[in-house]
Protein backbone atom coordinates (compact mmCIF):
# COMPACT_ATOMS: atom_id res chain seq x y z
CA UNK A 1 0.00 0.00 0.00
CA UNK A 2 2.64 2.48 1.08
CA UNK A 3 4.90 1.46 -1.80
CA UNK A 4 2.12 1.96 -4.33
CA UNK A 5 1.34 5.39 -2.98
CA UNK A 6 5.03 6.21 -3.09
CA UNK A 7 5.34 5.14 -6.74
CA UNK A 8 2.14 6.94 -7.73
CA UNK A 9 3.33 10.03 -5.85
CA UNK A 10 6.74 9.89 -7.50
CA UNK A 11 5.19 9.62 -10.97
CA UNK A 12 2.83 12.51 -10.25
CA UNK A 13 5.79 14.53 -9.00
CA UNK A 14 7.77 13.88 -12.20
CA UNK A 15 4.79 14.78 -14.40
CA UNK A 16 4.30 17.96 -12.37
CA UNK A 17 7.95 19.01 -12.68
CA UNK A 18 8.07 18.32 -16.43
CA UNK A 19 4.81 20.23 -16.89
CA UNK A 20 6.17 23.15 -14.86
CA UNK A 21 9.37 23.32 -16.90
CA UNK A 22 7.42 23.22 -20.16
CA UNK A 23 4.89 25.88 -19.18
CA UNK A 24 4.59 27.19 -15.64
CA UNK A 25 1.44 29.28 -16.26
CA UNK A 26 -0.41 26.33 -17.72
CA UNK A 27 0.72 24.14 -14.83
CA UNK A 28 -0.55 26.57 -12.21
CA UNK A 29 -3.87 26.83 -14.05
CA UNK A 30 -4.06 23.03 -14.09
CA UNK A 31 -3.33 22.79 -10.37
CA UNK A 32 -6.02 25.39 -9.66
CA UNK A 33 -8.54 23.42 -11.72
CA UNK A 34 -7.57 20.18 -9.98
CA UNK A 35 -7.87 21.79 -6.57
CA UNK A 36 -11.32 23.20 -7.42
CA UNK A 37 -12.56 19.77 -8.50
CA UNK A 38 -11.04 18.08 -5.47
CA UNK A 39 -12.70 20.56 -3.13
CA UNK A 40 -16.09 20.11 -4.78
CA UNK A 41 -16.11 16.33 -4.32
CA UNK A 42 -14.39 16.19 -0.94
CA UNK A 43 -17.59 16.17 1.11
CA UNK A 44 -19.45 13.55 -0.98
CA UNK A 45 -16.31 11.36 -0.72
CA UNK A 46 -16.10 11.82 3.05
CA UNK A 47 -19.82 11.06 3.42
CA UNK A 48 -19.32 7.79 1.52
CA UNK A 49 -16.39 6.83 3.76
CA UNK A 50 -18.52 7.48 6.85
CA UNK A 51 -21.36 5.38 5.43
CA UNK A 52 -19.02 2.47 4.57
CA UNK A 53 -17.45 2.64 8.03
CA UNK A 54 -20.89 2.01 9.51
CA UNK A 55 -21.81 -0.71 7.00
CA UNK A 56 -18.57 -2.60 7.68
CA UNK A 57 -19.18 -2.45 11.40
CA UNK A 58 -22.29 -4.55 10.82
CA UNK A 59 -20.49 -6.92 8.42
CA UNK A 60 -17.16 -7.68 10.18
CA UNK A 61 -14.42 -9.90 8.69
CA UNK A 62 -15.23 -12.79 11.02
CA UNK A 63 -18.79 -12.91 9.73
CA UNK A 64 -17.61 -12.83 6.10
CA UNK A 65 -15.17 -15.70 6.68
CA UNK A 66 -17.88 -17.71 8.45
CA UNK A 67 -20.38 -17.46 5.59
CA UNK A 68 -18.01 -17.57 2.62
CA UNK A 69 -15.56 -20.18 3.89
CA UNK A 70 -15.41 -23.92 3.24
CA UNK A 71 -18.48 -25.70 1.80
CA UNK A 72 -20.39 -22.48 1.39
CA UNK A 73 -21.49 -23.54 -2.13
CA UNK A 74 -24.04 -21.55 -4.13
CA UNK A 75 -25.35 -19.88 -1.00
CA UNK A 76 -21.82 -18.63 -0.31
CA UNK A 77 -21.52 -17.49 -3.93
CA UNK A 78 -24.78 -15.54 -3.65
CA UNK A 79 -23.86 -13.96 -0.31
CA UNK A 80 -20.42 -13.04 -1.68
CA UNK A 81 -22.02 -11.35 -4.70
CA UNK A 82 -24.47 -9.42 -2.52
CA UNK A 83 -21.99 -8.25 0.13
CA UNK A 84 -19.46 -7.38 -2.58
CA UNK A 85 -22.05 -5.32 -4.46
CA UNK A 86 -23.20 -3.33 -1.46
CA UNK A 87 -19.88 -2.45 0.10
CA UNK A 88 -16.65 -1.04 -1.11
CA UNK A 89 -13.52 -2.24 0.67
CA UNK A 90 -10.12 -0.82 -0.25
CA UNK A 91 -7.62 -3.24 -1.79
CA UNK A 92 -5.27 -3.35 1.16
CA UNK A 93 -8.09 -4.78 3.30
CA UNK A 94 -9.95 -6.85 0.70
CA UNK A 95 -6.94 -8.75 -0.70
CA UNK A 96 -5.68 -10.04 2.65
CA UNK A 97 -9.31 -10.94 3.42
CA UNK A 98 -9.58 -12.85 0.11
CA UNK A 99 -6.35 -14.71 0.85
CA UNK A 100 -7.74 -15.65 4.27
CA UNK A 101 -10.95 -16.90 2.64
CA UNK A 102 -8.96 -19.20 0.33
CA UNK A 103 -6.96 -20.54 3.28
CA UNK A 104 -10.21 -21.21 5.13
CA UNK A 105 -11.36 -23.35 2.21
CA UNK A 106 -13.50 -20.94 0.19
CA UNK A 107 -13.71 -21.79 -3.51
CA UNK A 108 -12.07 -19.66 -6.19
CA UNK A 109 -15.50 -18.90 -7.61
CA UNK A 110 -16.66 -17.38 -4.30
CA UNK A 111 -13.46 -15.37 -3.83
CA UNK A 112 -13.50 -14.15 -7.45
CA UNK A 113 -17.14 -13.05 -7.36
CA UNK A 114 -16.54 -11.33 -4.01
CA UNK A 115 -13.50 -9.42 -5.28
CA UNK A 116 -15.01 -8.45 -8.63
CA UNK A 117 -18.32 -7.20 -7.21
CA UNK A 118 -16.35 -5.25 -4.58
CA UNK A 119 -14.42 -3.49 -7.31
CA UNK A 120 -17.02 -3.15 -10.05
CA UNK A 121 -20.41 -2.74 -8.35
CA UNK A 122 -21.10 -0.13 -5.68
CA UNK A 123 -24.53 0.32 -4.15
CA UNK A 124 -23.16 2.49 -1.35
CA UNK A 125 -21.53 4.78 -3.92
CA UNK A 126 -24.56 4.76 -6.26
CA UNK A 127 -25.89 8.19 -5.14
CA UNK A 128 -22.53 9.75 -6.02
CA UNK A 129 -22.37 7.86 -9.32
CA UNK A 130 -25.88 9.11 -10.21
CA UNK A 131 -24.71 12.69 -9.64
CA UNK A 132 -22.05 12.20 -12.29
CA UNK A 133 -23.58 9.81 -14.82
CA UNK A 134 -27.32 10.30 -14.30
CA UNK A 135 -29.77 7.76 -12.91
CA UNK A 136 -30.22 5.58 -15.99
CA UNK A 137 -26.54 5.18 -16.88
CA UNK A 138 -25.45 4.62 -13.26
CA UNK A 139 -28.02 1.92 -12.62
CA UNK A 140 -27.36 0.21 -15.97
CA UNK A 141 -23.61 0.27 -15.37
CA UNK A 142 -24.03 -1.40 -11.98
CA UNK A 143 -26.46 -4.03 -13.28
CA UNK A 144 -24.24 -4.93 -16.26
CA UNK A 145 -21.15 -5.06 -14.05
CA UNK A 146 -23.02 -7.28 -11.59
CA UNK A 147 -23.83 -9.73 -14.40
CA UNK A 148 -20.22 -9.56 -15.60
CA UNK A 149 -18.97 -10.26 -12.06
CA UNK A 150 -21.17 -13.36 -11.83
CA UNK A 151 -19.77 -14.61 -15.16
CA UNK A 152 -16.21 -13.89 -14.00
CA UNK A 153 -16.87 -15.74 -10.72
CA UNK A 154 -18.24 -18.82 -12.47
CA UNK A 155 -15.44 -18.93 -15.07
CA UNK A 156 -12.76 -18.43 -12.41
CA UNK A 157 -14.25 -21.36 -10.50
CA UNK A 158 -13.98 -23.49 -13.65
CA UNK A 159 -10.45 -22.55 -14.67
CA UNK A 160 -8.56 -22.16 -11.38
CA UNK B 1 -20.04 29.81 4.96
CA UNK B 2 -23.51 28.46 5.67
CA UNK B 3 -23.41 26.33 2.51
CA UNK B 4 -20.07 24.78 3.49
CA UNK B 5 -21.39 24.07 6.96
CA UNK B 6 -24.37 22.28 5.42
CA UNK B 7 -22.15 20.28 3.04
CA UNK B 8 -20.01 19.07 5.89
CA UNK B 9 -22.89 18.43 8.31
CA UNK B 10 -22.41 14.64 8.25
CA UNK B 11 -18.66 14.97 8.64
CA UNK B 12 -19.06 17.27 11.65
CA UNK B 13 -21.66 14.98 13.23
CA UNK B 14 -19.35 12.01 12.67
CA UNK B 15 -16.41 13.78 14.33
CA UNK B 16 -18.59 14.61 17.36
CA UNK B 17 -19.84 11.00 17.42
CA UNK B 18 -16.27 9.64 17.30
CA UNK B 19 -14.90 11.95 20.00
CA UNK B 20 -17.95 11.25 22.16
CA UNK B 21 -17.55 7.47 21.69
CA UNK B 22 -13.90 7.72 22.67
CA UNK B 23 -14.62 9.59 25.90
CA UNK B 24 -17.54 7.53 27.12
CA UNK B 25 -15.89 4.28 25.93
CA UNK B 26 -18.65 3.38 23.43
CA UNK B 27 -16.94 0.43 21.67
CA UNK B 28 -18.94 0.29 18.40
CA UNK B 29 -18.26 3.98 17.90
CA UNK B 30 -14.53 3.43 18.34
CA UNK B 31 -14.55 0.49 15.87
CA UNK B 32 -16.49 2.53 13.31
CA UNK B 33 -14.00 5.37 13.69
CA UNK B 34 -11.06 3.00 13.17
CA UNK B 35 -12.77 1.72 9.97
CA UNK B 36 -13.16 5.30 8.81
CA UNK B 37 -9.55 6.06 9.64
CA UNK B 38 -8.31 3.23 7.40
CA UNK B 39 -10.43 4.42 4.47
CA UNK B 40 -9.47 8.00 5.07
CA UNK B 41 -5.76 7.16 4.90
CA UNK B 42 -6.31 5.36 1.61
CA UNK B 43 -8.25 8.29 0.21
CA UNK B 44 -5.91 11.03 1.35
CA UNK B 45 -2.87 9.15 0.06
CA UNK B 46 -3.99 9.05 -3.57
CA UNK B 47 -6.88 11.50 -4.16
CA UNK B 48 -4.82 14.73 -4.08
CA UNK B 49 -2.33 13.16 -6.50
CA UNK B 50 -5.14 12.05 -8.79
CA UNK B 51 -6.50 15.59 -8.93
CA UNK B 52 -3.09 17.05 -9.73
CA UNK B 53 -3.07 14.73 -12.75
CA UNK B 54 -6.69 15.53 -13.69
CA UNK B 55 -5.96 19.26 -13.58
CA UNK B 56 -2.81 18.89 -15.70
CA UNK B 57 -4.63 16.61 -18.14
CA UNK B 58 -7.31 19.28 -18.50
CA UNK B 59 -4.90 22.06 -19.46
CA UNK B 60 -2.49 20.05 -21.60
CA UNK B 61 -4.78 18.00 -23.81
CA UNK B 62 -7.03 19.99 -26.12
CA UNK B 63 -10.52 18.76 -26.92
CA UNK B 64 -9.78 18.12 -30.62
CA UNK B 65 -6.92 15.83 -29.71
CA UNK B 66 -8.91 13.73 -27.22
CA UNK B 67 -11.88 13.60 -29.58
CA UNK B 68 -9.65 12.35 -32.38
CA UNK B 69 -8.01 9.62 -30.29
CA UNK B 70 -10.81 8.36 -28.05
CA UNK B 71 -13.89 9.97 -29.61
CA UNK B 72 -16.68 8.44 -31.66
CA UNK B 73 -14.52 7.56 -34.66
CA UNK B 74 -11.55 6.25 -32.70
CA UNK B 75 -12.10 2.48 -33.12
CA UNK B 76 -9.80 -0.15 -31.63
CA UNK B 77 -7.01 2.33 -30.98
CA UNK B 78 -9.37 4.39 -28.82
CA UNK B 79 -10.32 1.34 -26.78
CA UNK B 80 -6.66 0.46 -26.31
CA UNK B 81 -5.83 4.02 -25.20
CA UNK B 82 -8.58 4.30 -22.55
CA UNK B 83 -7.63 0.91 -21.11
CA UNK B 84 -3.99 2.00 -20.92
CA UNK B 85 -5.00 5.29 -19.27
CA UNK B 86 -7.10 3.44 -16.69
CA UNK B 87 -4.35 0.92 -15.94
CA UNK B 88 -1.92 3.70 -15.07
CA UNK B 89 -4.15 5.09 -12.33
CA UNK B 90 -4.79 4.26 -8.69
CA UNK B 91 -7.58 4.31 -6.13
CA UNK B 92 -11.16 3.02 -5.77
CA UNK B 93 -13.83 3.44 -8.43
CA UNK B 94 -15.42 6.60 -7.06
CA UNK B 95 -12.16 8.38 -7.89
CA UNK B 96 -12.76 7.56 -11.57
CA UNK B 97 -16.01 9.52 -11.90
CA UNK B 98 -14.31 12.94 -11.97
CA UNK B 99 -11.93 11.55 -14.61
CA UNK B 100 -14.95 10.33 -16.59
CA UNK B 101 -16.28 13.88 -16.42
CA UNK B 102 -13.08 15.32 -17.89
CA UNK B 103 -13.01 12.65 -20.63
CA UNK B 104 -16.64 13.41 -21.47
CA UNK B 105 -16.00 17.15 -21.56
CA UNK B 106 -13.11 16.57 -23.95
CA UNK B 107 -15.22 14.52 -26.34
CA UNK B 108 -14.52 10.86 -25.48
CA UNK B 109 -17.18 8.48 -26.81
CA UNK B 110 -19.77 6.92 -24.48
CA UNK B 111 -18.40 3.46 -25.23
CA UNK B 112 -14.86 4.47 -24.32
CA UNK B 113 -15.95 6.20 -21.10
CA UNK B 114 -17.54 2.96 -19.86
CA UNK B 115 -14.63 0.81 -21.00
CA UNK B 116 -12.45 3.24 -19.06
CA UNK B 117 -14.60 2.83 -15.93
CA UNK B 118 -14.48 -0.97 -16.27
CA UNK B 119 -10.71 -1.06 -16.67
CA UNK B 120 -10.32 1.45 -13.83
CA UNK B 121 -12.40 -0.72 -11.52
CA UNK B 122 -10.23 -3.81 -11.73
CA UNK B 123 -7.21 -3.50 -14.01
CA UNK B 124 -5.13 -0.75 -12.42
CA UNK B 125 -1.47 -1.75 -12.39
CA UNK B 126 -0.81 -0.84 -8.72
CA UNK B 127 -3.80 -2.99 -7.76
CA UNK B 128 -2.80 -5.92 -9.97
CA UNK B 129 0.51 -5.89 -8.11
CA UNK B 130 -1.23 -6.33 -4.75
CA UNK B 131 -3.53 -8.96 -6.24
CA UNK B 132 -0.59 -11.04 -7.48
CA UNK B 133 0.99 -10.83 -4.04
CA UNK B 134 -2.08 -12.15 -2.24
CA UNK B 135 -3.89 -14.36 -4.75
CA UNK B 136 -1.13 -15.41 -7.12
CA UNK B 137 -0.14 -14.65 -10.71
CA UNK B 138 -2.45 -17.23 -12.27
CA UNK B 139 -5.54 -15.85 -10.50
CA UNK B 140 -4.67 -12.26 -11.44
CA UNK B 141 -3.93 -12.91 -15.11
CA UNK B 142 -6.93 -15.20 -15.58
CA UNK B 143 -9.28 -12.70 -13.92
CA UNK B 144 -7.94 -9.87 -16.06
CA UNK B 145 -8.25 -11.89 -19.27
CA UNK B 146 -11.85 -12.87 -18.50
CA UNK B 147 -12.80 -9.34 -17.39
CA UNK B 148 -11.40 -7.40 -20.33
CA UNK B 149 -13.75 -8.63 -23.11
CA UNK B 150 -16.69 -8.19 -20.72
CA UNK B 151 -15.73 -4.54 -20.09
CA UNK B 152 -15.50 -3.88 -23.81
CA UNK B 153 -18.88 -5.55 -24.32
CA UNK B 154 -20.36 -3.42 -21.50
CA UNK B 155 -18.98 -0.32 -23.26
CA UNK B 156 -20.85 -1.24 -26.45
CA UNK B 157 -24.06 -2.08 -24.57
CA UNK B 158 -23.93 1.18 -22.57
CA UNK B 159 -23.51 3.16 -25.78
CA UNK B 160 -26.61 1.44 -27.20
CA UNK B 161 -28.66 1.92 -24.03
CA UNK B 162 -27.80 5.47 -22.92
CA UNK B 163 -25.81 6.72 -25.91
CA UNK B 164 -28.12 9.44 -27.22
CA UNK B 165 -28.94 11.44 -24.11
CA UNK B 166 -25.86 10.59 -22.08
CA UNK B 167 -23.92 13.27 -20.28
CA UNK B 168 -21.49 13.34 -17.40
CA UNK B 169 -22.18 16.22 -15.04
CA UNK B 170 -19.71 18.16 -12.99
CA UNK B 171 -20.40 17.74 -9.30
CA UNK B 172 -20.11 21.12 -7.63
CA UNK B 173 -19.65 22.04 -4.00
Amino acid sequence: MLNNTLIFGLLTGIVLIVSFILDNKKTILGLKKGWKMLFSILHPFLNILILISFVLFFIPDTLIVKYLGANSGWLGFTIAAIIGSITLIPGFISYPLAATLLKQGATYAVVAVFMTTLMMVGIVTLPLEIKYLGKKAAIFRNVLNFVAAIIIGILMGRFM
Amino acid sequence: MNKHLKNYAWVILFIIFSIGSYFIGFKPGVVIYSNFNQFFIEMISFIPLLFVLIGLFDVWFPKEMIEKHIGKESGVKGIFLVILLAMLQAGPLYGAFPVAYILYKKGASVKNIFIYLGAFSSMKIPMLGIEMGYLGIKFTILRTLISLPLFILIGYIMEKVVGKDFEVKEVKA
